[in-house]
């Protein structure tokens, strides 16, 4: 299983984070909406850590079951954590004066969804896009 | 004791340059160089050489060091060959004081590490200010040649502008094309501006925020902004994350976007008809032959 990682410092990290991403997705033979999609929720992900935990981590890897294959994203970071996850789940809500649609967005971008946060711990969001 | 080890080296320069040139060479393969020439490397290797020597000697003189730094910034050699270069020489240098010294204690050695580190200490920081200084301002250099590149507006005909975007949009330039845009409306006296995203990979829901802002800012200007060159691919995403932009004109393409500015500024495109005409005659009258 292949991984890869970029570490999110700088808001330039995120351009690398979404590179890496599209990269990744052109290989596992996305089509050019779903690379789309990919390099979005990337985008968004890698962003949430600049804005709000301030550094953390983006990784991939390349998941293979029996009749599909995917690429998995996580988004790690040791920031302040959210405090009520539904919450930031809604359309709409928003700390930092944005769109709030990020977090539902990446939700409906991606096949699977997962986010596990506790509150001065960090925050790790696993999301997959399955190849269709 | 620092003379003293000095008069050792300069009196016995011809063998330790040899050994130095020797170690160095074996660093060549696998390493930074191997692409280069063996005779470019070998004099490269001499000159090196030289500059050590005479920086010892003259306690750190910085033309020479200056002019032999330069030359490889410009020749695109790595900074490891310099610091392993120096590394080497030190190596070098110890082991060759050491293997010709009768009496030998802790004290003489420690004093010897002592002073060929203070030999070569100045000559590494220096080489590598240069390297990094290099660096620093190339990056400098693109940077501005960047920003330049960043919001251009182009004024294509009376009360229309063109905003091309290319590229990532990050918190600076975002903040850049809304100072751009505001200023282009009200210099060239636009009705529409049209905003193109064909050249930006990704948009995402702070691209997105950006857009709308600046947008929003040229309705309150009383102007009106068009987006154009919305790939289809992008449609899909700016959908699926949720994001509203019904709020002003889109378009597929600058063309679409184009004629509909034409349209709201009460004008439209007519083909030239008496040159039409020209033609067709002339085809007619080839014809005719």
């Amino acid at each position: 299983m292949e991984k890869s990682c970029v570490s999110i410092k700088i808001e330039l990290d995120i351009v690398a984070a979404r590179q890496l991403g599209r990269e990744l997705a052109k290989q596992v033979g996305f089509s050019v909406v779903d690379q789309a999609r990919f390099a979005t929720a990337v985008s968004e992900l890698a962003r949430n850590i600049y804005l709000y935990a301030d550094q953390g981590e983006i990784s991939f890897d390349i998941i293979k079951n029996m009749n599909q294959s995917g690429l998995r994203l996580t988004a790690t970071d040791k920031g302040p954590g959210i405090r009520d996850i539904s919450q930031v789940m809604q359309d709409g809500y928003t700390t930092s004066g944005g769109l709030g649609a990020g977090l539902p967005g990446v939700r409906r971008l991606m096949d699977d969804f997962d986010i596990i946060s506790e509150e001065n711990i960090g925050t790790t969001v696993t999301v997959v896009k399955w190849k269709r | 004791m620092d003379t003293k080890f000095k008069k050792i080296v300069f009196e016995n320069s011809d063998m330790i340059v040899n050994m130095w040139m020797k170690e160095i060479e074996t660093l060549k393969d696998g390493n930074y160089t191997s692409s280069v020439s063996d005779e470019l490397f070998e004099s490269t290797n001499r000159e090196f050489v030289n500059v050590i020597f005479s920086s010892i000697q003259h306690r750190g003189s910085t033309h020479v060091v200056e002019d032999f730094s330069e030359k490889l910034i410009n020749l695109g050699w790595p900074l490891s060959y310099i610091t392993d270069g120096l590394q080497v020489f030190r190596r070098v240098t110890i082991d060759f004081i050491l293997s010709h010294t009768e009496r030998i204690d802790s004290t003489y050695i420690s004093e010897l590490i002592r002073s060929v580190d203070l030999w070569t200490e100045p000559l590494i920081r220096q080489l590598v200010n240069e390297y990094s200084g290099s660096w620093e301002h190339i990056v400098s250099l693109q940077r501005v040649a960047l920003q330049e590149l960043s919001a251009p507006l182009i004024p294509v005909m009376d009360n229309i502008t063109i905003m091309p975007l290319i590229g990532t949009i990050d918190t600076e330039r975002a903040k850049l094309i809304m100072e751009n845009l505001l200023d282009g409306v009200i210099k060239h006296n636009s009705e529409v501006v049209l905003m193109d995203i064909t050249g930006v990979p990704v948009v995402d829901t702070m691209v997105a925020h950006h857009i709308i802002q600046a947008a929003e800012a040229v309705r309150l200007i009383g102007s009106t902004c068009i987006l154009v060159g919305i790939r289809p691919e992008i449609a899909q995403t700016i959908v699926n994350l949720g994001i509203n932009l019904d709020k002003f004109p889109t378009q597929s393409s600058l063309k679409k976007g184009f004629s509909a500015a034409l349209n709201m500024t009460g004008r439209d495109i007519v083909e030239n008809q008496a040159k039409h005409k020209q033609i067709q005659d002339m085809i007619d009258s080839l014809s005719r032959e």
